[in-house]
């Protein structure tokens, strides 16, 4: 079976001041159709300049996309004409933001900020739909991502919203227009851990009962092991290691990956070795 | 053992506005807290955003004025005084708590001139590079030439300037990675072993805490819920709240799950604190009534 997103030896660097640094170096990952991966990492590492490529939203220069192939769906995204590539962003691949503080419009209400995404959306993929049609849409996702007062949350502005409900918010918005492949960064690192477990828990439903794969991006092993069944370990711009997760934290196999996970605290108190 | 830290029945309200300014009510940031700290220990403060762990904090550095309560350090209280060397404070995030126009010398030598220390401060300030294991010649460095992990290494050295017998550590290590974060916290035992300090470690993240407290008190909306010596607060946890928490955090190995309470979900989802204490308050008024 082919992967619906396959990322085959990605290489780009940066320049500035007349200097060139390599960030990524021959980087490969799949996300299979339904299938939950994260890939992790530290700072610096590479992860996010991974997913910007991914989505599109690299800009060149100062970046180089040196060599690699980005297949979605079976085509490639770096070949792609612009006007087809911004016709895949936020329809087929979308994106769910880290910081639900301050990704949303403070001066717009949630139904407002979440018809005009949907508006474009539609557009793209060339749907009709009418305007009784896109609020049904908006409540019925704000639904979908378990909010007890769609109606409610649909009139309020982000500032009336706890940080747990923008969240949710934030995913409502990446579900819209029914994508097949669900980016996130960092969600919930800004929030509390009761409201980060009920935030990890709904994607993991969601993707489960919507049959999404789900690309996570993070630097918490913990969200890995909660989120995916499939993890690469990235440092310095490689993959230095990749596998079925509960595999690898059991047995990692690169140095890099031990001294990772060792770093970790665990619940269970010091491992002592 | 003597005690390094008391607080006493601390209480801090703050006055609700509405939207014209005037006051509609006040909300209890710190309702009532008490516990102690004995000298060389190491006490965590767990608590989600608005718990009213910073507000603790704040008061025993003398930032805010409690409304009642008393805080004692070694026995005589600090309110009203101006003596406030004895406790020093390490903040969140080094990238903007540390003056960006000044060297690490001068951001070192800040709290020294504060509390008009006399003597050699260049001397000093190579003593407390040392001590943080950075090479003597960062003092000249400015904060952007620095990692992460190094400007906290310098925070660290800025609270120790003034020789402080307990330090406040107000999650120290969350804005760093997990292989910095666990070289800093190895950094912050051996001071405290080597220098006999006492810590106030407040953090969300309680994995780390297990690791790095004796002591642990669980904060909820402004009351500890919860206290004890850290294995037993986490191996056998009573309160709701602090089952919530643990059951809350993400883990990365099987043991560490099967530690993890079971919460009831509530519509196939994790409760929040508030339903889960109103499901609790009417599972027993239910019993009562019975």
């Amino acid at each position: 079976m082919t992967a619906l997103l396959s990322v085959q030896g990605l290489s780009v660097s940066f320049s500035t001041y007349g200097r060139t640094v390599e960030v990524l170096k021959a980087v490969s990952l799949e996300v299979p159709q339904g299938a939950q991966v994260a890939l992790v990492g530290e700072s610096g590492s590479g992860k996010s300049v991974t997913m910007k490529v991914i989505m599109g939203l690299l800009a060149q220069p100062p970046a180089r996309i040196h060599a690699g192939r980005i297949m979605f769906d079976g085509r490639d995204l770096l070949t792609l004409p612009e006007r087809e590539r911004v016709a895949l962003r936020g329809t087929a691949m979308s994106m769910v933001f880290q910081d639900p503080m301050s990704s949303l419009n403070p001066v717009w209400t949630i139904e407002d900020q979440l018809t005009t995404i949907l508006k474009y959306a539609d557009r793209r993929l060339g749907r009709d739909r009418d305007r009784r049609g896109r609020r049904a849409r908006v409540i019925e996702v704000l639904a979908q991502v378990r909010m007890r007062d769609p109606e409610r949350v649909a009139q309020s502005f982000p500032i009336m919203l706890s940080g747990g409900m923008r969240q949710r918010v934030l995913i409502a918005m990446a579900l819209l227009s029914e994508p097949r492949l669900l980016i996130a960064d960092e969600p919930g690192t800004a929030l509390d851990v009761t409201t980060q477990a009920q935030i990890l828990k709904l994607l993991r439903d969601l993707v489960e009962t919507q049959g999404l794969a789900l690309l996570m991006i993070t630097h918490n092993l913990g969200v890995v092991r909660e989120t995916s069944n499939y993890v690469y370990v990235m440092n310095k711009g490689e993959i230095v290691e990749e596998g079925p997760t509960a595999g690898l934290f059991a047995a990692p196999r690169q140095q890099y990956t031990r001294d990772l996970i060792a770093a970790v605290p665990r619940l269970t108190g010091r491992v002592t070795s | 053992m003597t005690v390094a830290l008391e607080i006493r029945d601390l209480v801090k309200t703050y006055p609700v506005r509405n939207a014209f300014g005037r006051v509609s009510g006040e909300v209890r940031a710190v309702d009532g807290v008490s516990f102690t700290i004995p000298s060389g220990g190491v006490y965590g403060l767990a608590g989600e955003s608005g718990s009213g762990k910073s507000t603790i904090a704040r008061m025993i550095m003398g930032l805010t004025a409690p409304d009642s309560g008393d805080i004692l350090i070694d026995g005589t209280s600090i309110l009203g005084t101006r003596d406030r060397a004895r406790v020093q404070m390490v903040f969140q995030n080094p990238g903007a708590s540390l003056n960006p126009r000044r060297t690490v010398g001068q951001s070192i030598m800040v709290p020294l001139v504060a509390h008009r220390q006399s003597g050699d401060h260049t001397g000093r300030i190579g003593d407390l590079l040392d001590m943080v294991h950075l090479p003597r010649h960062f003092t000249d460095r400015y904060p952007h030439e620095l990692s992460g992990g190094q400007k906290q290494r310098v925070a660290i050295a800025r609270a120790l300037a003034v020789s402080p017998r307990l330090l406040v550590l107000d999650e120290p290590t969350s804005a760093l990675d997990v292989s910095v974060q666990a070289k800093v916290i190895d950094l912050l035992e051996e001071l405290g072993r080597r220098l006999g300090l006492t810590y106030l470690f407040i953090s969300h993240d309680l994995s780390l805490m297990r690791n790095f407290a004796q002591t642990v008190g669980v904060l909820y909306l402004g009351k500890i819920v919860e206290t004890g010596p850290a294995d037993q607060v986490f191996e056998r946890p009573e309160h709701d709240y602090t089952r919530l928490l643990l059951a809350s955090v993400p883990v990365i190995s099987a043991e560490e799950a099967a530690m993890r309470p079971v919460i009831p979900l509530i519509n196939g989802e994790m409760p929040t604190a508030k339903d889960l204490m109103a499901l609790r308050a009417g599972l027993n008024a239910k019993e009562t009534a019975r």
